[in-house]
């Protein structure tokens, strides 16, 4: 048995891998923007809110943590479409990939909600301080930096798991390797070129957390000792 | 109206437990208070209850003209009134001994960041750390993270301050340097109450000894009440504690 591999057949194609990182890159960058915000609403509604929000939270969260994320994406694109609203494939793939890293965003900032303790609660509460000053200040920024190494697993996770949207023709990576092996017939040397850009990919991403982390957590930085 | 507190017949319970059971004392403007007992005797919750930290079910509570009893109470414009400093501390680990002094002010007096710096400066040197300003809590020692915890609220200009066991945690030399800025705090016209275990302190430095004994006042008066108890109970206590 012996393959020849042929990557110069794939040199021309060298500008729709560009254009796939990109889009790549860019559909992960949103939703990770507005999966952490949605996360984090989460996870405050879950400490804080009234029965009724901490059940409807619960209850998303289980959800989606225990059904797959391809039928999600489904749910999103065909559920939708059937209730006459069209939504473009790219939105579609935002929207599901939201709504699933903003469930596993939620618990894992839960957890570092909870990591708080009483006291500095008391504390801040002594001082004046309001509730929403209260959540900024002393309970968001310290909880997110004692999370952010889950969270940034969590995100490259939603990076790689974005190849799945490739399942309803959104525009990124995956979708466009699909269509180049399908001009070439070299879905082998395709995919090991995905496969490498993807690991830069993530790179890259877990290079720009590092980044934020530094400009973010200053004491962090300064002592390099956990918080 | 020249109390700044006063307790009225103030009854609180956790549960099946009372612990407080008719609490009744007031403390006067530019008075130094100084709540002593056993262990489990409602010192803290007395002084939590105060601060609205917890409800109370029967009695009344008035502090710096604020019904603190009273449902409807505006407890940030009593915690705008009111300082108080916990044995643990409790500053806020991200933030720089000059962040965790500034935070308030500009959160709730929405002070400019420069003000707030320059009232943190101002506060430091009052309680000896000026050089400390850009040191994390980490990187203090326990009498140190004190002594930002008392800057803190000092910061806010209280009317009234509040100190439970603040030297609890501390080793005795460090306990010496915290309670020499309560004693120059006290000595500036300060209104205090403070929940402590240091008799020669109370001694020393309170207007006012209110000794508290199974959920009530059992016996209460000047400093030199300590030398000449009145009751078997606060003899044996003041014998114990010496
Ligand atoms: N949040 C709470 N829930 C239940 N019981 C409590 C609570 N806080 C205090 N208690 C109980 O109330 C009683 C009085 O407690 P408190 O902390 O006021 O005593 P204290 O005089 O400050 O004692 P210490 O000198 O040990 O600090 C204790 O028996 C304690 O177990
Ligand atoms: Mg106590």
């Amino acid at each position: 048995m012996s393959y020849r591999f042929d990557f110069l057949a794939l040199l021309p194609y060298w500008r729709e891998f560009a254009l796939g990182v990109w889009l790549t890159l860019q559909l992960s960058a949103v939703a990770t923007v507005l999966g952490f915000a949605l996360g984090t609403l989460c996870a405050i509604g879950r400490a804080d809110g009234s029965p009724w929000v901490r059940a409807v939270i619960a209850t998303y969260v289980e959800v989606i943590r225990n059904t797959p994320l391809l039928v999600q994406i489904f749910l999103v694109y065909f559920g939708i479409a059937t209730l006459g609203i069209h939504l473009s494939a790219n939105f579609a793939a935002v929207a599901a990939l939201v709504v699933n890293v903003g469930a596993y965003t939620c618990e894992i900032v839960r957890a570092g909600i909870e990591s708080i303790h009483k006291a500095q609660l008391e504390a801040a509460e002594c001082l004046g301080l309001s509730r929403v000053q209260t959540y900024w200040h002393v309970i968001l920024r310290p909880a997110i930096e004692r999370v952010y190494p889950a969270l940034t697993s969590q995100y490259v996770l939603l990076m790689l798991a974005s190849s799945i949207t490739s399942q309803i023709s959104a525009e990124e990576l995956t979708a466009v390797a699909n269509r180049i092996q399908s001009d070439t017939f070299r879905s082998f040397e395709t995919y090991i070129v995905v496969g490498v850009l993807y690991l830069a990919l993530s790179m890259v991403v877990r290079l720009g957390f590092m980044g934020f982390g530094l400009v973010a957590f200053v004491r962090r930085r300064k002592l390099g000792t956990p918080l | 109206m020249s109390a700044v507190v006063s307790l009225t017949n103030v009854h609180k319970r956790f549960g099946a437990v009372k612990v407080l059971n008719g609490v009744s004392f007031e403390v006067g403007r530019g008075e130094v208070a100084a709540v002593i007992g056993q262990s489990g005797s409602g010192k803290s919750t007395a002084l939590r209850c105060i601060n609205a930290l917890e409800r109370i079910e029967e009695g009344t509570i008035e502090v710096c003209g604020h019904a603190v009893h009273d449902p409807k109470l505006d407890r940030r414009a009593l915690r705008r009134d009111v300082g108080i400093v916990f044995q643990s501390y409790n500053l806020f680990p991200h933030l720089t001994a000059e962040q965790n002094i500034m935070l308030a002010p500009m959160c709730v007096k929405s002070l400019s960041k420069a003000d707030a710096r320059t009232l943190a400066q101002d506060v430091l040197a009052r309680v000896g750390l000026a050089e400390k300003a850009d040191h994390y809590p980490e990187q203090l020692s326990g009498g140190q993270q004190q002594r930002v915890a008392i800057a803190r609220s000092l910061a806010m200009q209280p009317k009234l301050m509040l100190f439970d066991e603040v030297t609890s945690a501390l080793d005795p030399q460090l306990t010496g340097e915290v309670l020499k800025v309560m004693e120059d705090l006290a000595r500036g016209g300060m209104t205090m109450i403070l929940v402590t275990h240091e008799m020669s302190f109370a001694r020393k430095v309170a207007t006012k000894v209110v000794y508290m004994h199974r959920g009530t006042v059992w016996e209460t008066g000047p400093g030199a009440m300590l030398d000449d108890p009145q009751t078997p109970e606060l003899r044996k206590f003041v014998g114990g504690e010496m």
